[in-house]
């Protein structure tokens, strides 16, 4: 072969992968916006071809979404546990990852590999006995007993990312700060907080996204409408018995998931880029 | 009075000793050097001094109080890193305002002081970069800035020069010595190279497994090593050790030359055999063995390039001798003794 026909292949296959990765991705999406937008019988209809519109779109689901269900309220809900569970992730990851990255010892891996077990041990389970201590606390039926459920597993699997973060800055940066006259808390919001802009928006996008997917709790707590999550209200009040509103469910999914893409594409990639640059030699 | 003094300091990580009981002081505008080989525990004692580790048992005094309990911040100090340790979101202006700003600077005598020190140090025209932008050199500038705008009562300094090339090396070297002449600021300054310690110290401590070996001008270390340790640590190439009764004895590869270039009469005569030579430009380096002499290493002479040393060829026996002024003994320990008490 040519150095000019290998150069042809060579691209050629990389983008054809790319197509795939692309197709592979972003399908679900696809299939989502157009059934949002089909009509009922060309939904049900097995003879017309699924991939296309085969009666003109319609706004009917939209419409009926916005003016039939409570889906506003349960988008709302949803934030609003987001944010609150955000800022307790925030307000105990923080201090607890930084103390573990900077602790002397072996003690502080096996903390933090015991605090990243307990990320792994299944809702499915644990929500049994923490059914029993939300009904303690009479917050059952009631979106608050979500943001005192959330952080359990937000927090550790943030603390867990943010240690590694903080491992990864130098020492010397926080210690130069204790030096010339800063608190431990002095230099850690100086220092280390700036630096750690990156890992933090980390964190803030994976733990608004765990909570903006959590099932199981929020089907056990809350039986109420108007307290429920976006998750469980598409899923209970648009699947009714064995009939599922399939325009509304997509409808549904897709609207709540594009705060999270845009998130995600918007703020990820400009930040992840090296800030720590220059701090030691070398 | 002693700016600062270590009092029987230990520290323990796990089960080995990184500090193992030194004891020393730092007279008011000395510059100390701490030298010794590498993971000798020359970081850790430093920050240890700092506060930012904790001894395991010992005493820190600072201007003569305890500091034991004192926090890094309170203790007057001001520290360069061995990896310089800058703020990598601050502009070099900001990072070396950074500790006069924790201290509620005013404003203007907060820009009169960091403009003085980025004079002082020719980092003006750097001011609003960022410090991935420096060359190491400007690095340890800055650095050097940030750690002198504060007046602390003692400078703790840790290899700040060992990441530059040897040519800036050399010049930051006399400017680093001549900015401490100017502030006169006590100065505590870790390295493993003895061409620094000794061309900046007045005194040198010189450190081994934790332990300090000896401390003192860098005459008194050169010419009267405390044991073989240090004999053996400073000089290129080090001391000669050859057995003798009762220990060894050391001789510096300059004092033993060929026996017609030394007159006089106290010499000790030794048959040489050189192995090898090499020619420096400025001087000539034999190596060899001293027969009937055994030696746990190579036997080496340094003579003068030009000198009568031009007839002699690899292969060659040769009568050397050294004066007996500049012969040293040790006893079994390694231990200094005095001259010719076992012979
Ligand atoms: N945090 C720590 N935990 C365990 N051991 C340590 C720790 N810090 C240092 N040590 C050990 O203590 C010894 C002394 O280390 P130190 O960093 O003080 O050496 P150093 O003299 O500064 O060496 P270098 O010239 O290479 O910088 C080394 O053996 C090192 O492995
Ligand atoms: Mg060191």
């Amino acid at each position: 072969m040519t150095t000019m026909a290998r150069r042809i292949a060579g691209t050629g296959s990389f983008y054809s992968a790319v197509v795939l990765l692309v197709l592979f991705a972003a399908f679900p999406f696809y299939w989502m916006l157009i059934t949002t937008f089909k009509q009922d019988g060309d939904l049900y209809n097995l003879q017309s071809i699924p991939y296309w519109f085969n009666e003109s779109p319609t706004m009917e689901h939209i419409d009926y979404l916005f003016t039939d269900t409570l889906f506003l309220r349960w988008l709302g809900n949803s934030a609003l546990i987001g944010v609150c569970v955000v800022a307790i992730t925030l307000v105990v990851s923080l201090p607890a990852g930084y103390s573990l990255a900077r602790m002397p010892g072996r003690a502080a891996e096996n903390l933090g590999i015991g605090i990243f077990l307990t990320y792994l041990v299944p809702p499915t389970l644990l929500f049994l006995p923490l059914s029993r201590v939300i009904s303690l606390l009479g917050l059952q039926d009631s979106l608050w007993s979500l943001v005192l459920v959330y952080p359990t597993f937000t927090i550790p699997f943030c603390t867990w990312l943010l240690m590694g973060f903080f491992k990864s800055v130098p020492r010397e940066i926080d210690e130069a700060a204790i030096v010339d006259g800063c608190t431990m808390v002095g230099a850690f919001v100086k220092t280390i907080l700036p630096l750690s802009l990156p890992a933090i928006l980390t964190v803030i996008i994976f733990a608004f996204t765990l909570t903006m997917q959590e099932f199981v709790y929020a089907l056990t707590f809350i039986s109420s409408s108007d307290q429920k999550p976006i998750t469980l209200g598409v899923a209970t009040d648009l699947v009714r018995g064995d009939v599922y509103y399939w325009g509304e469910l997509m409808g549904a999914a897709l609207i709540s998931s594009i705060p999270v893409a845009i998130a995600y594409n918007l703020f990820l990639d400009r930040f992840i880029s090296g800030i720590t640059g220059g701090a030691v030699k070398g | 009075m002693a700016a600062v003094a270590a009092r029987h300091i230990r520290k323990q990580f796990g089960d080995v000793f990184a500090v193992n009981d030194i004891s020393l002081s730092v007279n008011d505008g000395e510059f100390l050097v701490l030298l010794g080989p590498s993971g000798c525990g020359k970081t850790t004692f430093l920050r240890i001094l700092a506060g930012l580790e904790s001894q395991t048992s010992g005493d820190i005094l600072i201007g003569g109080e305890n500091v034991n309990e004192v926090p890094p911040r309170a203790r007057g100090i001001a520290m360069v890193f061995q990896s310089y340790g800058l703020y990598p979101h601050l502009s070099v202006f900001n990072n070396i305002a950074f500790p006069l700003k924790t201290q509620n600077t005013p404003r203007d005598e907060l820009r009169r002081k960091v403009d003085w020190a980025m004079r002082l140090l020719s980092i003006d025209h750097l001011s609003s970069r960022r410090p991935r932008q420096l060359s190491g050199g400007e690095r340890q500038r800055v650095a050097l800035a940030r750690a002198l705008v504060r007046e602390p009562t003692v400078f703790l300094l840790d290899e700040p020069l060992s990441n530059l090339d040897a040519k800036l090396r050399t010049s930051a070297r006399s400017e680093l010595k001549q900015f401490q002449q100017t502030v006169r600021t006590s100065t505590v300054y870790v390295t493993h190279d003895q061409v620094e310690a000794m061309g900046m110290g007045d005194r040198i401590a010189v450190i081994d497994h934790g332990q300090l070996r000896q401390i003192g001008t860098p005459t008194e270390i050169y010419d009267q090593p405390a044991d073989e340790f240090v004999a053996t640590f400073l000089g290129t190439p080090p001391m000669n050790l050859v057995e003798r009764e009762g220990g060894s004895l050391g001789f510096r590869p300059e004092h033993f030359l060929p026996r017609e270039m030394l007159n006089g009469s106290a010499l000790a005569e030794m048959p040489f055999r050189i192995d090898r030579m090499e020619y420096l430009g400025s001087e000539r380096i034999l190596y060899g063995e001293i027969e009937g002499r055994p030696s746990k290493r190579i036997v080496t002479a340094k003579l003068p390039a030009h000198a009568a040393s031009d007839q002699l060829r690899a292969g060659d026996r040769h009568a050397f001798a050294v004066r007996c002024s500049e012969l040293h003994y040790f006893d079994r320990e390694g231990r200094r003794t005095r001259e010719g008490a076992v012979q």
